[in-house]
């Protein structure tokens, strides 16, 4: 009797985990990253005064839904392609470069909380208490799909795509990692939802507005803070863009110059990995910014616990309330997307040494300085 | 003498990028939004909305023949435009009008009359070249197929696309 109880209760340990694995993975994560290349491409339309692809809908009818078909199609297009591997090319590497650019970025996605309670169950997948150390840990193995494309493919111009990458991804990593120290100084907290749990209920980093951040409410810490939270934001998201090869510092695949780069040698889908693999690595990057500093899946002015007060302050969040918590967070990652896409098209790219003094020279020493400046308003503001 | 050009002098502005940065994605937003709100028009849906009405006068289309107001073939078969076709898309087949028709006086009419169109290259100098103004250059620019056969125009397409013309026609010179 007791066996079988337990068993269960083993079992619903396991289960309920791999629902929200499978939930957000293949049912969030994989369509957002087909649906951000659709957005890339009439986003970019629209920017350039053009039309982008409108005309993909329901195969065999002239239903067009403005193009919502074409991630399908392209995805059965690049499966249905001819695989062909060069027969010059190191193929054991050659086929796990793309497998290692695209796992790295749908693994950090396990730390993020993407809403905050469902019957009862925290939407996160591991609520680690390692939440910023755990990203930055995997993130950094994305390094390696790229350099190995660039390595196996016994190429020149992938080659040169690979030592780009490393060098950037090794440099933005420093300024990545040290403009969060001064927000993990203000929360006190290294894990995730409980910095968005903390900015619920007093006020986002970037937006200290209500709760006990708010100024009228005695907030003058996070009034003080806001400054160094504001540089901290600014140096995170330009190295979020520098880690994610995004434009402008796309230099590894850099068209004009190394054809495409890392990925010149492939095709089909590998080389639809290695291009999904980026947009899965920005969703991502957009996931933890917004966390950080936008207030993750909370609302803003204090709406949560206004919201938990109407529904009578019950023990657990309302279904509604947590459904609201998660449309949330993706609108906010949305947006944070659509920003990403409308750099892209606006920026032109960054000529090497440029890109490797802005990482060294400035947003090195920046961070550098942002965390005294933050320690030291921290110890004059806090008692 | 050696040109210097100076290198301008960057204000801290223009160092830290941020202001170009917002300029620029000022502009692109710019763009969005009229494109968005329709006040800007670019892209033509081209199946569905044509620019045939928008053709000029001088627009260079597929070659036809026409016929004049007694429903007269034009073409004499002089074999000029065959000559003078650069790609060679043209091939005349002569024939002698025979007594006793109306027509007579003419001597000569083409027994056949075949514009290859996968050959032609819309040049015009057949039309340019006709004496007696009988192959003129149409608006018609979509000569699909799904066979080399289906690709060749032969007297009865030409005909058809070319219609009938009436009245002297000014090809070059409206004084003539």
């Amino acid at each position: 009797m007791m066996t079988s109880s337990l068993a269960i209760i083993e079992l619903s340990a396991l289960l309920v985990p791999a629902i929200k694995i499978v939930a957000l993975v293949f049912a969030v994560i994989l369509p957002m990253v087909a649906y951000s290349v659709w957005a890339e491409r009439r986003v970019s339309a629209i920017i350039q005064d053009r039309v982008g692809p409108n005309r993909v809908g329901i195969p065999f009818t002239k239903i067009g839904l403005a193009g919502l078909g074409q991630p399908i199609s392209d995805g059965v297009k690049f499966l249905l392609k001819e695989d062909f591997t060069p027969g010059h090319v190191n193929k054991l590497y050659f086929w796990l470069a793309p497998a290692l650019t695209m796992v790295p970025a749908i693994l950090t996605c396990a730390v993020l909380p993407f809403g905050s309670e469902l019957f009862g169950e925290k939407m996160v997948i591991a609520d680690l208490n390692v939440g910023p150390l755990f990203i930055f840990a995997i993130a950094s193995l994305s390094v390696y799909g790229i350099v190995l494309a660039g390595w196996a493919s016994n190429s020149k111009y992938p080659f040169l795509g690979g030592i780009r990458s490393t060098s950037q991804m090794i440099s933005y990593e420093i300024s990545l990692g040290l403009s969060l120290v001064p927000v993990l100084l203000i929360f006190g907290e290294l894990n995730l939802s409980e910095i968005v749990e903390e900015q619920s209920k007093n006020g986002w980093l970037l937006l200290p507005l209500w709760g006990e951040g708010a100024i009228w409410n005695g907030g003058w810490d996070r009034f003080f803070l806001f400054f160094p939270a504001l540089l901290a934001f600014i140096i995170f998201t330009t190295s979020i863009f520098a880690e994610t090869n995004r434009l402008p510092f796309d230099l590894p695949e850099c068209e004009t110059e190394l054809v495409a780069g890392y990925h010149t040698e492939y095709s089909s889908m590998k080389f639809a990995l290695f291009f999904l693999g980026e947009y899965a690595a920005m969703i991502i990057g957009s996931g933890l910014i917004v966390t950080l500093f936008l207030g993750g899946w909370s609302l803003p002015f204090g709406w949560d616990a206004a919201l938990m007060s109407m529904a009578g302050n019950p023990e657990q969040v309302p279904w509604w309330l947590g459904v609201i918590h998660i449309s949330t967070f993706l609108a906010k990652v949305i947006a944070f997307i659509l920003f990403f896409i409308w750099v892209r098209w606006t920026l032109p790219r960054f000529r090497y040494d440029q890109l490797m003094k802005l990482g060294w020279v400035v947003f090195f020493e920046l961070a550098l300085l942002n965390i005294f400046i933050t320690a030291g308003i921290i110890i004059l503001t806090r008692p | 003498m050696p040109i210097v050009v100076k290198r301008p002098r960057l204000t801290l502005a223009e160092k830290c990028y941020f202001p170009a940065l917002l300029k620029g994605l000022r502009i692109t937003l710019g763009h969005a939004i009229r494109i968005l709100r329709r006040k800007k028009k670019v892209t033509m849906q081209y199946p569905e909305v044509k620019w045939d009405d928008n053709l000029p006068e001088h627009y260079r289309g597929a070659p036809a023949l026409v016929t004049d107001e007694q429903d007269r073939e034009r073409c004499v078969s002089c074999q000029l435009c065959e000559f003078i076709c650069p790609p060679r898309a043209i091939t005349i087949v002569p024939e002698e009008i025979p007594p006793g028709d109306e027509w007579q006086k003419v001597e000569k009419r083409p027994e056949s009359f075949e514009i290859d169109m996968i050959r032609c290259i819309y040049c015009g100098m057949c039309e340019e070249v006709c004496p007696e103004q009988a192959i003129f250059l149409r608006k018609d620019y979509a000569i699909t197929g799904l066979s080399r056969e289906e690709m060749i125009h032969d007297k009865e397409r030409l005909y058809e696309i070319g219609g009938k013309r009436e009245g002297l026609v000014n090809k070059w010179n409206e004084l003539k």
